[in-house]
């Protein structure tokens, strides 16, 4: 079996093993849990993608998150379309506003795009405030149905869609990784100047990448509505899922997609397990906390940390 | 006219600062040219100009007659023209030889990834780093590091390559080394411009010498008589 097949078919076990533990469980806060991580996997390789790869650091995952989750509260307004489809039309929104904003912002070098990137999150937030049809500042109600096709409950076909979108995130961040792509990306990262001296067309990839993250977070987003039944600007644009998918990935180890997954999930699972025990508003405590940490004693997160460690038994 | 390279009026200014002044300078295909000057003469300003860092100079660059403005680093770099940093410039996360596999990856055509790698293998065994292909840049010396970037522009086989100083530390015999790897490589057709302070190698390598001075050429002409002219000596004396 090639490496390819052999991380996709190994993911698809992966995913396939999970339900069958979640189902023994069965429980609805075991499937909303497990969502929640996933959700954060899914944001965190997609942030990674332009941050890890291409070294642009990326402050408008809100946005791109948002734009997702208002993209299925529109389309089931206007054209009561099923979730799937909103979660692809989601993909393309959030996608396109990562083109857009990575033309606009892209030609700008290091912390001036991500200055850049954290206003558009305050110029999303404010158009959908100021939009009735959309639920304005008081937000709008989805409803929710009772299951879903194979689902009886609808927890679990929630947990098992955002299942696939992680699985799929992840394939997709593995692929960028052994392709060309990744290694135009890594140049980026390395030394732009040097990469473009090298023919390596730094702006077409960039955007690229942009898009492709922008339209992952989107399809994150999008479940949103349905998953909360209720959704309103403050909670869609929070700041918390900017700060939680950076933070998790740099805990995690910024070098491929293994690193935001274990990031990911270890920090959304200990959040979770403060949410019931602590309070909600120990979260980003948390993660504050956790992150200062590991740029004190692990700038490399996990990862890092892991290689360290085995490059010391090697030599030893 | 034939010129691989055809540089009319070229200028650049850095706020208040000039650069580059009027410069005008041809390369015919297959052609060895020095270009000699004392630090911060233009040299490298010149270069950068040429390789499309620095869209806002004036003049007009013509490469294989085409003009040249409006063309991105590369773009320029993807029509056969290669540059090296006179500070090497490696790309840190990668192996010596991925590095080199860079610029065949994104030629037009890409090459495909066993196509690339063994040609980049091909081009480190010309530079003499075979060896060190599977290790990263940050455990190279100086000198290996100057190689890597060498063998990282000549790879695309290019029809023009400026060497900005790449021999600049090198020892006597590393210097042989790399002037036989730049004649051998003219000697497949790429034309060659060598920026260097090393005048052994300027003198042995150049078929025409062009000098820079405060951003502009002073003389041009055969080695020789250049370097015998009264206005080159007096700059070289002056600094
Ligand atoms: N990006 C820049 N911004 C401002 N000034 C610059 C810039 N690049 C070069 N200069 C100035 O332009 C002048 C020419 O520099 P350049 O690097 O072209 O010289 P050089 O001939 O290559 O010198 P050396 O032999 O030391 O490499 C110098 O005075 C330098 O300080
Ligand atoms: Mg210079």
């Amino acid at each position: 079996m090639s490496r390819p097949l052999r991380l996709n078919v190994g993911l698809a076990a992966a995913g396939v093993a999970l339900i069958l533990i979640l189902r023994l469980i069965d429980n609805d806060y075991a499937w909303y849990t497990g969502y929640v991580i996933l959700q954060y996997v899914l944001l965190a390789v997609a942030w990674n993608i332009l941050a890890g790869y291409s070294g642009y650091v990326n402050f408008g995952t809100a946005a791109f998150f948002a734009a997702g989750a208002y993209t299925t509260i529109l389309l089931t307004k206007a054209l009561n379309l099923d979730l799937l489809v909103c979660v692809l039309a989601a993909g393309l929104v959030s996608g396109a506003l990562g083109l857009g904003m990575g033309w606009l912002t892209l030609r700008l070098r290091g912390v001036y795009f991500s200055i850049a990137t954290l206003s558009l999150a305050v110029v999303l937030q404010t158009l959908v405030v100021n939009w009735p049809y959309a639920g304005g500042s008081s937000g709008a109600y989805t409803m929710r149905p009772q299951g879903y096709a194979v689902f009886g409950n609808y927890s679990e076909f929630l947990f098992v869609l955002m299942l696939v979108l992680a699985l799929g995130g992840i394939a997709v961040a593995a692929g960028i990784e052994r392709s060309r792509l990744g290694l135009g990306l890594a140049t980026i990262r390395d030394d732009e100047r040097a990469a473009a001296a090298a023919g390596v067309p730094t702006l077409r990839l960039k955007l690229i990448a942009t898009a492709i993250s922008g339209g992952m977070m989107g399809m994150a987003g999008a479940p949103l509505p349905y998953y909360a039944s209720y959704l309103n600007p403050e909670a869609a644009f929070s700041l918390t899922h900017t700060i939680n998918a950076m933070a998790m990935t740099l805990i995690g180890g910024t070098q491929g997609w293994v690193g935001p997954v274990i990031g990911a999930t270890l920090l959304s699972t200990l959040q979770q397990g403060a949410t019931v025990t602590i309070s909600s508003a120990g979260n980003l405590l948390i993660v504050g906390g956790v992150l200062i940490l590991f740029v004190m004693l692990a700038p490399k997160g996990i990862l890092g940390l892991i290689r360290a460690w085995r490059g010391r038994g090697d030599t030893a | 006219m034939n010129a691989v390279l055809d540089v009319r009026g070229l200028g650049k200014t850095f706020g208040g600062f000039t650069a580059l002044n009027g410069i005008a300078l041809t390369v015919a295909p297959g052609e060895r040219l020095g270009l000699v000057g004392p630090n911060g003469s233009g040299k490298s300003t010149f270069v950068n100009c040429i390789a499309g860092d620095f869209p806002d100079h004036a003049g007009v660059v013509l490469f294989r007659n085409r003009p040249l403005a409006g063309l991105k680093p590369h773009e320029r770099a993807r029509l056969g023209l290669s540059r090296t940093f006179q500070l090497p410039r490696p790309f840190r996360s990668l192996t010596v030889l991925e590095n080199v596999t860079v610029p065949l990856r994104f030629s037009v055509p890409p090459l495909p990834v066993a196509d690339a790698r063994a040609r980049a293998r091909a081009c480190l065994e010309r530079v003499g780093l075979q060896d060190k292909a599977h290790s990263h840049p940050h455990s190279l010396t100086q000198v290996d590091l100057r190689k890597l970037e060498l063998a990282r522009a000549l790879a695309p086989e290019p029809a023009l390559l400026i060497a900005d100083e790449v021999m600049a530390g090198l020892s006597h015999s590393e210097v042989d080394q790399i002037l036989d790897l730049l004649f051998a490589l003219n000697g497949d057709g790429t034309a060659v411009i060598m920026i260097e302070h090393v005048m052994r190698a300027i003198t042995a390598f150049s078929q025409r010498l062009a000098v820079f001075v405060a951003g502009r050429k002073i003389v041009e002409g055969d080695p020789q008589t250049v370097l015998a002219t009264p206005e080159v000596e007096a700059a070289y004396l002056g600094t």
